[in-house]
């Protein structure tokens, strides 16, 4: 039974979009940039209403970070958004030396990330930007899961001093966590709690794993999810609390498993709890043109994938 | 204000900086460095006039300066040092383990006058633009100032900063090419030749100036009628035609210094040649 409800589908970058509008509302010190996708960013509200305060910068994503980083020496806490991967490989060294280096506060904000931007293929599909960003000393990283959510994770990385790299999506999917609810960087947060397994979501996969939750119910697993909205820095007290619990884990996420959430999970337990894991995640491929739907099942991150993945874990533990 | 007969004694001392600690250092960029001093001695001695007690990261009510090209450090930590933005005994230590002093400058040791990492070069123009935005932002009157190396120019994201600071009218900054025709490879002229770079920077609709780098009063006249351009619909670009390490002959116009240290006897000659102003560190 699915203690949760989708309360109405809705796209991540629409509650980016919202609390951006918010946010310029309250403090006269947030600007926005955008490269020349304004729109699908979500960011026309705002750039209407505070046109001083929005910054179109035209395709040129290596000078909107460095005119990011810029503007915090002058107090202004800029949100600078564009399409995953060129919020992040395209800029890398950009973001490396005038950001993340400088301790910059600088809010990178990266929509369409994933397969689920769908049919542009994988030029614009962004699998390799969680590995990317958590590699940086003084980076923060969250992908939340939901619309609510990254309304709330917006509200938050405005008031966290620092770089942070928020990644949310392009598709219209379950929106199913609290309206107003407290963000809390860095805190993981168990929506089912269980004993058999520990399956550590990340974004539009903490829905996915909701439902292979209830599958794996009816086959007698009980499955504890949890919801890894900060990848870095990773709620390791959270996750080996649950794994100490269950005895063994799967990872779930819209990215490479090399260099993606698997790996920090990975990481931990190898450190202070080896248990059997499996990982929900691209194995080391491009994607390519399709629909959300299809791509995540071609590319083994749908639901029936991670109950697979969970049993198989489970498996491995009992043997 | 400090006559230029002033200006030219502290270039001096500043250029022994800088040989001492390339030499000190087994390491660093001494070139680039000699030949930009009287620039950088001009705009803080002359122009910028900060206040080095009241060093703040946010720079608000001040004029602000950003260095592009970063493998000038030596010049610039030396400049600092002379101002008064820290002891000039800690230029000793540039370079060695535990230093504010990077071999690029950084923020991450809190190094007073410092604002932002540079050394990867082609990024400094756009900092710089988006602290002039802040400073608008914020009603602050004050003046961006950026340095740029002529061989950084072939990095593509000043070229996607050029277009945004005159399309977007950011005209309370005024940058300063150090356009001495060496880079590490070689003549510029021969690596990738900037080609009619005036021309270039016009049609990018900057209002273009051009100063003798190495002389005193031209630098600080150009750098004064600069001032008088800004908030006039053009941001501001000056070509400084400045000499690779210039004040030590056999370093003078050899693009071979840009990035090598001198030997022991290397340095003892350069010293000779450039008098002890405001005593060594």
């Amino acid at each position: 039974m699915m203690k949760f409800t989708n309360l109405g589908s809705k796209d991540t970058r629409s509650g980016f979009g919202e609390a951006l509008l918010e946010l310029g509302r309250t403090n006269e010190n947030i600007v926005a940039l955008c490269a020349d996708l304004t729109g699908s960013l979500k960011m026309n509200a705002f750039a209407k209403e505070f046109p001083d305060r929005f910054i179109e910068v035209g395709i040129a994503e290596a000078n909107m970070i460095g005119l990011a980083a810029g503007l915090t020496i002058g107090g202004k806490i800029p949100f600078a958004g564009t399409f995953a991967n060129f919020a992040t490989a395209r800029v890398f060294d950009q973001i490396r030396q005038s950001v993340a280096y400088s301790q910059k506060n600088v809010k990178i904000c990266a929509s369409h990330a994933g397969l689920t931007l769908g049919e542009d293929g994988a030029t614009h599909q962004s699998l390799e930007d969680i590995g990317m960003m958590k590699m940086l000393p003084f980076m923060t990283v969250i992908n939340p899961c939901d619309f609510n959510q990254t309304k709330a994770a917006t509200f938050a990385i405005a008031k966290h001093i620092g770089p942070v790299y928020l990644r949310f999506g392009r598709p219209k999917v379950s929106n199913f966590t609290l309206d107003n609810q407290e963000f809390v960087i860095g805190k993981a947060l168990t929506l089912q709690e269980g004993s058999d397994v520990s399956i550590f979501a990340t974004g539009h996969l903490v829905w996915k794993a909701l439902e292979a939750c209830v599958i794996l119910e009816e086959q007698g697993i009980r499955a504890e999810v949890v919801n890894i909205h900060t990848i870095k820095p990773l709620d390791e007290e959270a996750v080996l609390s649950s794994v100490r619990k269950t005895g063994c884990a799967v990872s779930a996420e819209e990215h490479q498993r090399n260099g993606g959430l698997g790996d920090s999970i990975a990481q931990s337990l190898v450190r202070y709890h080896p248990v059997p894991m499996e990982m929900v995640a691209v194995d080391d491929k491009f994607g390519e043109s399709g629909k959300p739907e299809e791509l995540l099942q071609k590319y083994g991150l749908d639901t029936p994938d991670i109950v697979a993945a969970a049993k198989k874990a489970f498996q491995r533990k009992s043997s | 204000m400090l006559s230029t007969t002033e200006l030219t004694k502290i270039a001096s001392q500043v250029r022994r900086d800088i040989v001492r600690m390339v030499h000190g250092a087994s390491s660093g960029h001494p070139g680039g460095a000699l030949g930009a001093t009287d620039f950088l001695v001009a705009l803080y001695f002359a122009i910028m006039k900060p206040d080095p007690e009241n060093f703040t990261p946010d720079g608000e009510g001040e004029d602000l300066f950003f260095l592009s090209n970063g493998h000038l450090s030596t010049l610039w930590y030396s400049v600092l040092a002379r101002y008064g933005f820290f002891d000039v005994s800690e230029l000793a230590t540039f370079r060695k383990l535990d230093t504010r002093l990077q071999g690029h400058p950084s923020t991450l040791e809190s190094t007073p006058g410092i604002r932002v990492a540079s050394g990867s070069l082609g990024q400094g123009l756009s900092v710089a633009l988006g602290a002039a935005l802040a400073k608008k932002l914020n009603g602050d009157p004050h003046t961006v100032f950026c340095l740029l190396g002529d061989g950084e120019l072939q990095e593509g994201q000043n070229w996607e900063a050029l277009m945004f600071g005159a399309g977007k009218r950011v005209n309370n900054i005024i940058a300063v090419i150090d356009y001495n025709g060496k880079q590490i490879d070689g003549p510029i002229e021969e690596v990738i030749p900037l080609g009619d770079l005036r021309g270039k920077l016009e049609s990018f609709s900057w209002q273009v100036m051009e100063m003798q780098g190495n002389e005193m009063t031209d630098v600080v006249d150009q750098l004064t009628l600069a001032k008088q351009q800004l908030n006039q619909g053009k941001p501001v670009i000056i070509i400084m035609h400045s000499h690779m390490g210039y004040g030590v002959d056999f370093m003078l116009d050899k693009h071979e210094w840009h990035g090598v240290p001198p030997n022991d006897e290397q340095a003892e000659e350069a010293l000779t040649q450039l008098e002890e102003t405001l005593g060594d560190y």
